[in-house]
C-alpha cells in the first residue's frame, strides 16, 4: 500500500482498526488526544465503538470487562492516566485478560509538564501495580514502528493472554510521518471462544477473577503465569542494533524516539572517526538482556542515553555485570538530549575508559 | 404432594457463606429467579463486588466476572458495550457502589448503560469487619464511629437512589426492603421488572436493598429484621424513585 503522511496518534488508531480492534475506552490527556478523536471518528464507520469514559480508573476496568466477553478493546492515555490505571492493569493481568494500552508518556512526576518524556519506563516494566505480574511493553522509536507495533501488540495479547503496552511518548504521538498500513480493511475477531463471558448456553458457567483465596492455589497460578512470561522472553524479545558490525570502543542504549538522536550522533562521531554503536531495546519487558550483554561485552564502557532520570539505567547495568561502566546522559521534564549533548558525553566516556576510570 | 417451593435454576447448590440471619441470600434468590422466570441466565453475566458478596460467582447459575471495589459498573459498561446482546447485572454493598464506586455508578447510569445494578444497602461494612459505611444511620454504632455515627464530622448518609433518580438521563430507579415477606414479595416484582427494562433495552436500572448484618450490628436476627424497619425504613423510603417516562424512556 503507498505510503501517507499521518501523525503517530492518528496511525496508532488506524493500526489497531487494521488490527480487527472495534472498541476503545479512554480518558482525554495530553499529548494522546488525537488518537481517541480519530477512532472516536473512525469506529462508528467500521461498525465498532467509541466511549469516552469517566476516569482513567474506570477505563481499565470497562476494558476488563471489554476483554472479558472476548473482545478485542484498546485503550490509550498519558502518564497520570496511567498511575490511575494501576488498579485495573493489575486486575487484567491477575485475571489473564489480553487488552492493549497506549502511554503516550509526558514529563513527571506529579501533573508535572506535557512535553514528551520517557518518565514511566520503571513504572511500566516494574512498578506497574500490586501483585507479581508483568505487562509486555513494546518501544516504537518512529510512527511506522509504531503502527507495526501496534498490530503486534493484540497478536502477543492474546496469543499469550496479557496485557500490552504501547510505549510511546508524546514525540512519537505528535510527530507526522510517512506510514502504509496493510490492506485489510478491519481485521478478524478475537478468538476467544474457550474462555470468554458469552453465556453459558450449551456450557458450564464461567467465570473472569482474580481472586484465589486459596494460597496454593494462588501459588500455582503465579508460577504458571511466569513460566508464560519465561516463554514470552524465550520467543519474543526484540531489539535493534545500530552500527554494531564493526568494533566499537562505546555502546549507547537507548529506546524509543531517543534512539534516532543518538543514530544521528553515531553518525556525526563515525566521520570523527569514533567508533559507537547502538543498541536499542524494542521490548522494554521483557528486557533483551542477554542480546544486550553480547553487545556490552564488545564494549569498552557503556553511555546509556534516556529523557528521564536514568530509568532503564538499571536494566542496562544488570546487563553490564559489572564488567564495564556505565555512564548515563539524561534530561527530562520534556527536554531531550541533542545530538551535540551526545557527542560530548561519548568523548567524556570515552576519556575516562582511556584514563581506567 | 403439590410443590409450592423448590431450589432454582438460576442458582448453583452451593451451601452460602453469609451469616444466619443475613438477607443477602434472599437478594441471590429474588435475583436467580429473575433470571429463569424471563428466561435469561443463559445470556447473562453478573459481576461480583469486593465485599461480603464477592463470592456470588458462586452461587448464580450464570456466567460471572470478579470485579475490583466498587467498578462493577464500569466493568459491566465493558461487558454491554461490546456485547449488547448479554444481559449484564452488578451486584455490589453499599462501601463498594456508595463509596469507592461512586463514580462509577453514577456515570453507568448517566450514559444510561442498559444494565441491571443490585444495590444491597446494609449501612455498615460487613465484610471488614463493621466499620462505617456511607450509608450508616446517624447516630448507629459502628467499629469506627464508637460514638454513634456523628453527622457534624461524617455527614449525613448517601441517598442513592435520591441521587440516581435525579439525573436527567431516563432509567429505572426503586428502592425495597427485605424486612418482612410482603416486602420480598413486593422486591421479586421491582427486580423483574428492573430486569424487563433491560431485556427490552429501554434503560439503566437499579434497585437499592435495604438488607441486614445482624454479625455487625450485634443483633439477633429477628432483632435486626425490627432495627432496619424502625431506622433504615424511616430514613430511606420505599417504593419506585424514578421510571422511565413512556415516550422518552430510551429506546423503548
Ligand atoms: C481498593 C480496596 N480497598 C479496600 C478494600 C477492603 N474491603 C474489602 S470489602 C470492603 C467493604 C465492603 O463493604 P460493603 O460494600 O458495604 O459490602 P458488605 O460487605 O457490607 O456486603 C472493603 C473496604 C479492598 N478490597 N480493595
Ligand atoms: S458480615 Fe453482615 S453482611 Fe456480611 S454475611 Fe455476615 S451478616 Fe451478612
Amino acid at each position: 500500500m503507498a505510503k501517507i503522511l499521518m501523525k503517530g496518534n492518528e496511525a496508532i488508531g488506524e493500526a489497531a482498526i487494521k488490527a480487527g480492534c472495534l472498541h476503545f475506552f479512554g480518558y482525554p490527556i495530553t499529548p494522546q488526544n488525537e488518537l481517541p478523536e480519530y477512532l472516536s471518528k473512525r469506529l462508528p464507520q467500521v461498525g465498532g465503538r467509541y466511549i469516552q469514559t469517566e476516569s482513567e480508573v474506570a477505563t481499565s476496568n470497562m476494558i476488563f470487562g471489554a476483554a472479558g466477553v472476548g473482545v478485542r478493546v484498546m485503550t490509550s492515555s498519558s502518564s497520570p492516566g496511567i498511575s490511575l490505571m494501576s488498579e485495573g492493569l493489575s486486575y487484567l493481568a491477575g485475571a489473564d485478560l489480553p487488552v492493549v494500552i497506549v502511554n503516550m508518556m509526558r514529563a513527571g512526576p506529579g501533573l508535572a509538564g506535557i512535553l514528551p518524556a520517557q518518565s514511566d519506563y520503571a513504572h511500566a516494566t516494574r512498578g506497574t501495580a500490586h501483585g507479581d505480574f508483568h505487562l509486555l511493553v513494546l518501544a516504537p522509536s518512529s510512527v511506522q514502528e509504531a503502527v507495526d507495533l501496534t498490530m503486534l501488540s493484540f497478536e502477543l495479547a492474546e496469543k499469550y493472554r496479557m496485557p500490552v503496552m504501547l510505549l510511546g511518548d508524546g514525540m512519537i504521538g505528535q510527530m507526522m510521518e510517512p506510514v502504509s498500513f496493510p490492506e485489510t480493511e478491519v481485521g478478524p475477531p478475537m478468538q476467544a471462544d474457550d474462555w470468554a463471558l458469552t453465556g453459558c448456553r450449551g456450557r458450564e458457567p464461567r467465570l473472569v477473577s482474580s481472586l484465589f483465596l486459596d494460597p496454593v492455589e494462588l501459588n500455582a497460578k503465579n508460577h504458571e503465569r511466569f513460566a508464560r512470561y519465561a516463554v514470552v522472553a524465550q520467543n519474543e524479545t526484540r531489539y535493534e542494533t545500530f552500527n554494531c558490525d564493526e568494533p566499537y570502543d562505546i555502546l549507547i542504549t537507548a529506546f524509543g524516539v531517543m534512539s534516532r538522536v543518538c543514530k544521528s550522533a553515531i553518525v556525526a562521531l563515525k566521520e570523527q572517526g569514533v567508533h559507537v554503536g547502538m543498541f536499542r531495546p524494542i521490548t522494554v519487558q521483557p528486557f533483551p538482556s542477554a542480546a544486550l550483554s553480547e553487545a556490552i561485552g564488545k564494549a569498552r564502557r557503556v553511555l546509556d542515553v534516556e529523557m528521564n532520570m536514568g530509568q532503564m539505567l538499571v536494566d542496562v547495568q544488570l546487563a553490564a555485570k559489572g564488567r564495564v561502566e556505565v555512564d548515563f546522559l539524561g534530561k527530562c521534564g520534556g527536554l531531550t538530549p541533542s545530538i551535540e549533548d551526545v557527542v560530548e558525553a561519548v568523548y567524556d566516556s570515552l576519556t575516562k575508559a582511556e584514563g581506567g576510570g | 404432594m403439590r410443590k409450592i417451593f423448590s431450589h432454582t435454576e438460576g442458582m448453583i447448590t452451593e451451601p452460602m457463606h453469609y451469616c444466619p440471619g443475613c438477607t443477602h441470600g434472599i437478594i441471590h434468590r429474588l435475583v436467580a429467579e429473575t433470571l429463569i422466570e424471563l428466561d435469561i441466565r443463559e445470556r447473562a453475566v453478573g459481576i461480583s463486588p469486593v465485599g461480603c458478596s464477592v463470592f456470588t460467582y458462586k452461587y448464580f447459575r450464570c456466567d460471572m466476572f470478579q470485579a475490583s471495589h466498587g467498578r462493577a459498573p464500569a466493568v459491566a459498561t465493558g461487558a454491554k458495550r461490546c456485547r449488547p446482546e448479554l444481559i449484564v447485572f452488578c451486584y455490589q454493598g453499599d462501601g463498594d457502589l456508595a463509596a469507592i464506586g461512586t463514580s462509577e455508578i453514577i456515570h453507568a447510569a448517566n450514559r444510561g448503560e442498559k444494565i441491571t445494578c443490585i444495590f444491597v444497602n446494609n449501612a455498615i461494612y460487613g465484610m471488614t469487619g463493621g466499620q462505617m459505611a456511607p450509608t450508616t444511620i446517624p447516630g448507629q454504632r459502628t467499629s469506627t464511629t464508637p460514638g454513634g455515627r456523628n453527622v457534624a464530622d461524617d455527614g449525613f448518609p448517601l441517598k442513592m437512589s435520591e441521587i440516581l433518580a435525579q439525573l436527567q438521563t431516563p432509567g429505572y430507579v426503586a428502592r425495597v426492603s427485605m424486612h418482612s415477606p410482603a416486602e420480598i414479595i413486593r422486591a421479586k416484582q421491582i427486580v423483574k421488572k428492573a430486569f424487563e427494562y433491560q431485556v427490552r433495552n429501554t434503560c439503566f436500572s437499579f434497585v437499592e436493598f435495604l438488607s441486614t448484618c445482624p454479625t455487625n450490628w450485634g443483633l439477633s436476627p429477628v432483632e435486626s429484621l425490627n432495627w432496619m424497619k424502625n431506622n433504615m425504613l424511616p430514613y430511606y423510603p420505599l417504593g419506585e424513585h424514578k421510571v422511565p417516562e413512556p415516550g422518552k424512556g430510551g429506546t423503548e
